[in-house]
């Protein structure tokens, strides 16, 4: 279960110079970036119950359960909702001019969201509830390297 | 167990308000300055104070400030915890539970800003992410507040078949009365429809309009017993409810709160009623803090203003202004008159009971005020005169 290569799509969507993907401190989403780098989904799962949740917790929220996994999912999803940004809140978006993001609903996860981007033309027109597929941005010259998880509308 | 009717605001102060980085005055300065004018304004000296609230992590420390001020025993120093400007209404509602408790007799809510000094509120932070999240968020483009918070207006915009008017309509009244108010940043310029319509995107659905200020000043207001205040000057403005909401996962990180759609009030808005006794039609007139415009409008459906399917029809211009059925942000609010976080949209809420407001509500005996939406944990407080006691 991989995504469509980026390759397919040339360069990166954004400028280079923004905060970086990546794992924090205490690790609790060390194996999502982790599968990133390896162009697989996974979402946190509950060992016990087997709900869903995300961001992902120390304990499941539905039955208070410590023992929590990781199962991977497909990275097809829908436009759960979106934003055009025109105004650029860092510098390295000083040029970059408008860009889409997307946040992005797993059915195959119950639903969980996903922050990415929408490839493609910037000014396209946007649908919530458009089929959208991912696609692997990686960035390896990024020191530590990191990967992100982009959208497409599917065809 | 509650607070009605038990604490009142005895009165309410201000610095002039100043564009982002354009004050001349430290931070701590402006407080000292918003606190003695609350205390003159309220009738009562400064050595009174036993008791400092406040929320979004102000910087100006209540041991610092009893120092400057000579104060001898205080008893109550309180931070709302979270939420930034979510918790506006929150830090009055803290003071309210300090005096009822027994714990101080006269607190200060104060909230006090200089960009200048300590770097842009509204450009990227850390603010207002759970650690980690930016990893999630920035390296997507989601960086600074509007990026943060218009997909939420957007889910909802789609949910209802909500159209910009409405979003426009919050806009246009919030500068409608700014225009009427000699301390707002607005005033003597006035928005109009074409206005709001060619005004460039921030982040759809956000125009430049629908998007509060980065101002610099401090506010703040004195809080006492019903009995106290009933012996000061200013007319009796008595809190009949307040308090702060957290929904169902609303802290669900990476924007994976299940009630998306919506400014986080459904939760306190049914116990705030229940709290006054009263109902959104008892309502005079509505202090709602515009982080941006989308989160007012989804506000006033939580509190029950109207049906999210009714909003096209109710959320208009002429309703919300001064004469309609909703007066809505009658000093101009965090659009027009200055972005303090919500003090200044308290300190509205208050004048109006106090029948000192610059677009004055007929006979107004119930006034609401939240802190900012889509910002959890989320506030309100009611405020009744006398009269609804």
């Amino acid at each position: 279960m991989t995504g469509q290569r980026l390759s397919d799509v040339p360069g990166q969507y954004l400028a280079e110079g923004l905060p970086p993907g990546g794992a924090r401190q205490d690790g609790l989403d060390l194996p999502f970036w982790n599968g990133l780098a390896q162009e697989r989904l996974l979402i946190q799962r509950c060992g016990r119950c087997g709900s869903w949740q995300w961001g992902p917790e120390w304990i499941c929220h539905n039955c208070l359960s410590f023992d929590l996994g990781w199962d991977e999912v497909a990275p097809r999803g829908q436009i759960y909702s979106w934003e055009r940004n025109w105004h650029p809140s860092h510098d390295a978006l000083r040029d970059q001019g408008p860009y889409l993001v997307v946040l992005v609903e797993l059915p195959e996860a119950a639903g969980i969201r996903l922050i990415g981007n929408l490839l493609g033309d910037p000014l396209q027109t946007v649908a919530i509830g458009s089929p959208v597929v991912g696609l692997f941005e990686h960035h390896r010259e990024a020191s530590p390297n990191y990967s992100l998880l982009q959208w497409r509308i599917a065809r | 167990m509650t607070m009605r009717g038990k604490v009142a605001v005895a009165g309410v102060g201000e610095t002039a308000y100043y564009k982002h980085g354009q004050t001349p005055y430290p931070e701590f300065k402006l407080t000292l300055t918003a606190i003695l004018a609350a205390c003159e304004n309220a009738g009562i000296s400064p050595r009174e104070i036993d008791g400092f609230s406040s929320y979004s992590a102000d910087r100006n420390d209540p041991v610092r400030l009893a120092a400057a001020l000579g104060l001898s025993d205080v008893g109550l120093s309180c931070m709302q915890w979270q939420g930034g400007g979510g918790g506006a209404a929150a830090a009055v509602a803290n003071a309210a539970a300090g005096i009822v408790s027994g714990q101080a007799n006269c607190v200060v809510v104060h909230r006090g800003l200089a960009q200048g000094e300590f770097g842009r509120f509204g450009q990227f932070n850390l603010f207002y992410g759970v650690p980690g999240d930016i990893a999630h968020t920035a390296p997507y483009g989601v960086l600074a507040p509007p990026q943060v918070f218009a997909m939420r207006a957007m889910r909802f915009m789609h949910d209802h078949s909500v159209r910009q008017d409405a979003l426009r309509a919050i806009a246009l009244a919030s500068y409608h009365h700014a225009q009427s108010n000699p301390r707002a940043l607005m005033r003597g310029r006035p928005l109009d429809e074409a206005k709001y319509d060619s005004s460039r995107w921030i982040a759809e659905p956000y125009h430049l309009y629908d998007c509060c200020m980065e101002n610099d000043g401090a506010a703040a207001m004195i809080l006492v017993s019903a009995d106290r205040a009933r012996d000061l000057p200013n007319p009796p403005c008595y809190l009949l409810a307040g308090g702060c909401g957290i929904g169902y996962r609303d802290g669900a990180w990476v924007h994976n709160a299940p009630d998306y759609g919506a400014s986080g009030f459904a939760t306190l808005a049914g116990r705030l009623y229940a709290m006054a006794g009263i109902g959104p039609g008892d309502v005079d007139t509505v202090q709602v803090y515009e982080n941006f415009t989308g989160g007012v409008v989804m506000a006033l459906v939580e509190f029950g203003f109207c049906t999210a399917d009714e909003v096209n029809a109710f959320v208009t211009k002429d309703n919300l202004i001064v004469g309609g059925r909703l007066p809505l942000n009658t000093s101009g609010g965090n659009l027009a008159e200055c972005y303090m976080h919500g003090m200044g949209l308290l300190i509205e809420g208050v004048r109006q009971i106090y029948r000192q407001s610059t677009a004055q509500v007929h006979d107004a005996d119930v006034s609401l005020v939240t802190g900012g939406p889509m910002a959890p944990p989320v506030s309100a407080c009611l405020f009744g005169s006398e009269r609804v006691l």
